[in-house]
């Protein structure tokens, strides 16, 4: 795995999990790879820590002892704008919405690989890393350029609708995270659009035929089964 | 079930329940005095304190102590719970507050007064039912009363004092109560009351000197002595009772019989019967016979009240419908076993009178056989007046004597063109024809009013002298008196026949109603069938709305077959009859003000919820009430019994899920030792290999990895069971895009498909379709990998996927070995697997698969393709091809 790079000091990251397995082997995986870490095992302590050590991002496991770990988010969010990414065995994808919906910026489900947590780790903080973000991204043979609107694949530029390219915007804006059904939506049409979720899959059916090298094997953007969609980073 | 005797479950719950529930029923104590004054107040809050003071939570619910210093500052000491102001008729009046108290829930209330008539609006009439309802909801109470509101002594009291008492507490109460007897020598409570220490009550002391006099003071004090003493014979009678109980409590007693019937002498003679049945220690039944004459307003009112008294003096009420009072009672007394039947001895002086008791009195003597007589003197009550009794027959609508009249008037008519035909006598013939046809119709008051009208007008303008009433011979006379005679006895004849025929109409409607009924709930399968017979059978029969409430959870809900719609407040009665299992509301004693009647539909051990009717008359004959009880006592059985049979029906399902977890048990044990032992084995010999070749390190951690993913699968499926079995599973449907779908599931599949080469038929475009994305996936995911372990490595797969007009197909093909025919039945069911199946799987991926299509509404099916291997197909409903192309590119 490679350091994160540049002279910056090393991103810290604060695990909130009981389990003090999964305590271990986070430090164990997230050090070797170059982050700073700290662990708390309730919430109440890990709220505290967040407050006093602000770190660069957080990975809370959802069932603590003293606090639901939704609730832990909701307290959080209420002064911070931290990534946190949910590292939870609960795979049901109400929990991942609901999860998503209050203000997380991905989900893990248990048991997890650690290239896979590492890429959302890697995911989280990068939109998080002002102000450096580059206007233009690359992913896959595909390069949008944010500023001059231009999308191409494999170098040749491609057309997209303005709904399409707007989608495609979100993604890329997002890019390794998972976007809820409900925040695509709403971003693209407002609020009231909630229930027109087959405009939706009409326009990703089209953005990927545009896209993607191969449609038939989407590589670039993922369906979350029932959750929403995420733009991969691809080398 | 190789155990036939074991008691079931649900029966041994409830008898558990039921006992605990008498147990729980709170302690009455009664604080007895024989008069006011003699510091029953004062006595209970004394022994309340002690109760108090032993830790005891007690709560004074209510307690007048008129303001006398000492009893105030002895009430002070308890906590107490705010009484509640009403006004009525512009005069706040203050009660006890009993939801308050119910709420509080103390382990002893004080309650003052037990005779008080609580104030128009209350919950209950009186406040002795007030207490009941405290007891019911376990909370001991203490109270005070004084002998003469002792309902079975008020007579008594009565006559030694002259003083009428209207506020009495039936017997039954003091029956479970523990009583304590306030005492107070007479001359020393005249002297306390002189002294204007006593606060006398308005009422007594409008009675005045008259109630306080020492010698009528001896007498009250005799009386409650008697009744404390009484009272402890009655506790250790039940006690020895109760110890024999092997023979049946009332085998070798007595048993008493009191015919009731709508006459004042009733009501003393049923207080005289609950006296003797004190004594004796007995049962008693007071029977009302009741026959087809139809009774006057006034009678039914107090046919009512004197019923209503028997049961408040403990005795249990039965009416039976019969022609004769005598065969009627015993009848009953025969069925029932009683011993001794209880009288009034005749009043009447009248020679009917005399005629028709005397020979009751006959048959009875004649025809009673074991049973003994008693023939008792009843004095009539005091101020009422009995009405004559064919005066009372009389009230005939207005109606009924206009039609009378009109039609002596026309028949007077026709009469006058024959009388010059025909003389003077024929007229009379004819008039008698019209009286008898009339009694074919009206009642028998105007039937006597045109039998007298009739002779009188035959008399006037037939016959000789006419126009005059005077008759000239003697021939003329005695015609008119038998005319006069034979009017009037046809005519009741007819009437008389009539009702009857009418009261017999009205049996054969209940029965044909108990009938119809008793064979609708035999055929009623289900609870809402049950309840829907019983909502429209009863709206017929009584031609009322009606509803039936069910609880759920902890509330009443009314079931929506019901025709009547109850308000909030209709609800609230229903709520407060289901938890006292009383009948309330309308004609009951309980919450009289609401719109219907709510009677519990219960057996004896169980509450299945409320009957409401609205009945439309003014009032509820008893017959008719009986009926409507016996309505929801059936409805109560037949609901039991489906009960019971779903009680057996989950057992047999018990034993089969019991039958399946000893599967899961070997299944779980050896399925997830499995790759526990690999993944472990690999970890140790990993630590063991720190200078292993590279290539043997990788081999070890990716026998790791394979054994986890295996882990996980599996306890993903076992997850995904139990959703399913716990109805868990509640599919989210959403336009999903089916090609998007098939690629996503493959794409996760990769690992496990990677053996096998897969080819898909997806159509260009967006497949729009309705399904829960997350649940289908997971169906069509295990499909793959059915194939994928059941076919040999290299075995093509095929996913193909089709839109068609009601819905998606989405199948998985392969050109594996097949399935043997006979294992396709039950190729879906739980920890099922093939005897030949490779290891690794649970038996209980297609079991999901099957569960989550099931649940979006969808079918699965395999079968054997031509040309070999097998082919899975679910099918999802959903509109599909035509809304999708509806949709804007």
């Amino acid at each position: 795995m490679n350091a994160p790079t540049d002279t910056r000091p090393p991103p810290t990251v604060l695990v909130i999990d009981d389990e003090p397995q999964i305590r271990r082997l986070l430090r164990i995986t997230l050090e070797a790879a170059g982050y700073r870490i700290w662990d708390a095992a309730t919430a109440q302590d890990g709220l505290v820590q967040a407050a006093q050590r602000r770190p660069e991002l957080i990975l809370l496991d959802l069932g603590l002892p003293d606090l639901d770990g939704l609730q832990v988010l909701k307290r959080l969010r209420e002064w911070s704008q931290v990534p946190v990414i949910i590292l939870s065995v609960r795979d049901q994808e109400d929990d991942k919405i609901a999860a998503l919906d209050a203000g997380a910026d991905d989900y893990v489900t248990k048991p997890f690989g650690s290239g896979e947590l590492l890429a959302r780790v890697r995911a989280a903080l990068r939109h998080h890393r002002p102000p450096g973000m580059d206007s233009v991204l690359r992913s896959g043979g595909l390069e949008v350029d944010l500023t001059a609107r231009s999308v191409r694949r494999q170098g040749s530029e491609i057309r997209l609708t303005p709904t399409e390219y707007a989608l495609l915007r979100l993604l890329v804006t997002h890019a390794g995270k998972v976007l809820t059904h409900r925040y695509l939506l709403t971003e693209l049409w407002g609020p009231k659009a909630l229930e027109q979720s087959n405009l939706l899959r009409v326009h990703m059916a089209h953005l990927r035929e545009k896209t993607e090298l191969d449609p038939a094997h989407p590589q670039l953007i993922l369906t979350e089964p029932g959750v929403g969609y995420r733009l991969l980073m691809l080398e | 079930m190789n155990e036939p005797t074991r008691p079931d479950p649900d029966a041994l719950l409830n008898s558990i329940q039921r006992a605990a529930a008498a147990a729980k029923r709170g302690q009455l104590k009664v604080f007895l005095g024989m008069c006011p004054g003699v510091g029953k107040t004062y006595a209970m809050l004394e022994a309340a304190l002690r109760e108090l003071k032993s830790g005891r939570d007690v709560v004074v619910a209510y307690v007048e102590t008129h303001g006398r210093a000492e009893t105030d500052a002895l009430a002070e000491g308890f906590p107490s719970v705010p009484r509640r102001t009403l006004e009525y008729r512009g005069v706040r009046l203050t009660e006890m507050d009993l939801d308050a108290v119910l709420a509080r829930r103390p382990q002893l209330a004080l309650v003052d007064e037990l005779a008080h008539t609580d104030a128009p609006g209350s919950r209950h009439p009186k406040r002795w039912q007030d207490v009941q309802e405290l007891l019911a909801a376990g909370i001991d109470v203490f109270t005070t009363v004084n002998v003469q509101h002792i309902e079975s002594r008020a007579d008594t009291v009565r006559q030694i004092t002259g003083t009428d008492i209207r506020e009495t507490v039936p017997d039954s109460v003091l029956d479970e109560a523990v009583l304590k007897l306030i005492d107070l020598p007479p001359r020393e409570l005249v002297r306390r009351l002189r002294e204007g220490k006593i606060y006398i009550p308005d009422r007594a002391a409008a009675a005045g000197d008259g109630f306080f006099r020492e010698g009528n003071l001896t007498a009250l004090r005799e009386l409650a002595l008697r009744l404390v003493a009484d009272h402890v014979g009655e506790d250790t009678a039940q006690f020895r009772r109760a110890d024999a109980s092997a023979t049946g409590p009332w085998k070798t007693g007595n048993r008493l019989l009191v015919a009731v019937g709508p006459s004042p002498h009733s009501e003393p003679l049923i207080r005289w019967t609950r006296r003797m049945a004190d004594e004796l220690r007995c049962v008693w039944l007071a029977v009302h016979v009741e026959n087809p004459q139809p009774l006057s307003e006034s009678a039914r009112t107090r046919l009512t009240a004197n019923l209503a008294t028997a049961r408040e003096l403990g005795a249990e009420v039965v009416t039976t419908p019969d022609q004769d009072l005598a065969s009627g009672l015993l009848r009953v007394a025969r069925e029932r076993n009683v011993t001794q039947i209880i009288l009034g001895k005749p009043t009447g002086t009248g020679l009917w009178n005399w005629f028709s008791s005397g020979r009751l009195l006959r048959r009875l003597l004649q025809e009673s056989g074991t049973i003994d007589l008693h023939v008792v003197r009843a004095d009539k009550a005091a101020a009422s007046v009995e009405p004559q009794r064919w005066l009372a027959a009389t009230s005939s609508p207005p109606g009924q004597y206009g039609l009378a009249v009109g039609v002596l008037v026309a028949t007077g008519l026709v009469n006058l063109g024959l009388s010059a035909l025909a003389g003077p006598r024929v007229p009379g013939l004819v008039f008698l024809l019209a009286v008898v046809l009339l009694a074919l119709v009206v009642g028998r008051g105007p039937v006597i009013v045109a039998g007298a009208l009739s002779a009188l007008a035959w008399n006037f303008f037939f016959l000789p002298p006419r126009f005059t009433f005077v008759i000239e011979r003697a021939e003329d006379a005695v015609l008119f008196g038998t005319y006069f005679v034979v009017a009037l006895v046809l005519g009741q004849l007819v009437a008389r026949i009539r009702a009857q025929s009418e009261s017999e109409r009205r049996r054969e409607e209940r029965s044909t109603a108990l009938y119809e009924l008793t064979r609708e709930f035999a055929e009623a399968g289900s609870r809402d069938e049950v309840i829907w017979q019983l909502v429209s059978q009863v709206g017929r029969v009584f031609r009322a709305p009606t509803a039936v409430c069910l609880p759920v959870g902890d509330r009443l809900v009314p079931h929506p077959d019901g025709t009547l719609t109850l308000t909030e407040k209709e609800i609230s009665v229903s709520d407060w009859a289901f938890r006292q299992r009383q009948a309330a509301g309308r004609f009951t004693d309980n919450l009289p003000g609401a719109q219907a009647l709510h009677l519990p539909v219960a057996t004896d051990g169980k509450m299945f919820g409320v009957l409401a009717v609205a009945l439309p008359d003014p009032d509820l004959p008893l017959a008719q009430r009986d009926l409507l009880e016996t309505f929801t006592r059936q409805a109560a059985l037949v609901l039991d019994r489906i009960e019971l049979r779903t009680a057996g029906e989950q057992t047999r399902l018990l034993a089969e899920s019991e039958r399946l977890s000893r599967v899961l048990l070997n299944s779980i044990s050896h399925e997830l030792r499995t790759p526990l032992a690999a993944s472990a084995s690999a970890a140790s010999a990993l630590a063991d290999a720190e200078n292993a070749p590279p290539e043997r390190r990788r081999a070890l951690l990716a026998e790791i990895q394979e054994a986890n993913a295996r882990l996980n699968r599996i306890i993903g499926n076992l997850l995904d069971v139990a959703r399913l079995e716990s109805g868990k599973v509640v599919p989210r449907l959403d336009w999903n895009d089916a090609r998007d779908l098939v690629q996503t599931t493959l794409r996760e599949l990769t690992r496990e498909l990677a053996a096998h080469p897969v080819t898909t038929d997806l159509p260009p475009g967006p497949v729009l379709i309705r399904l829960d994305f997350s649940l289908t996936q997971h169906a069509l995911a295990n499909l793959l990998v059915n194939a994928a372990v059941h076919t040999p490595a290299g075995t093509p797969l095929e996913v193909r996927t089709r839109l068609e007009d009601d819905g998606l197909v989405l199948s998985v093909a392969d050109r594996g070995p097949g399935i043997p025919p006979e294992l396709l039945p039950r190729l879906f069911d739980k920890f099922f697997r093939a005897p030949d199946a490779p290891t690794g799987g649970s038996g209980l991926g297609l079991t999901i698969a099957k569960g989550f299509v099931e649940a979006q509404g969808g079918t699965i099916t395999a079968a054997n393709r031509p040309g070999g291997g097998a082919l899975f197909s679910l099918r999802l409903p959903g509109p599909g091809p035509n809304t999708a192309r509806e949709i804007p590119q």
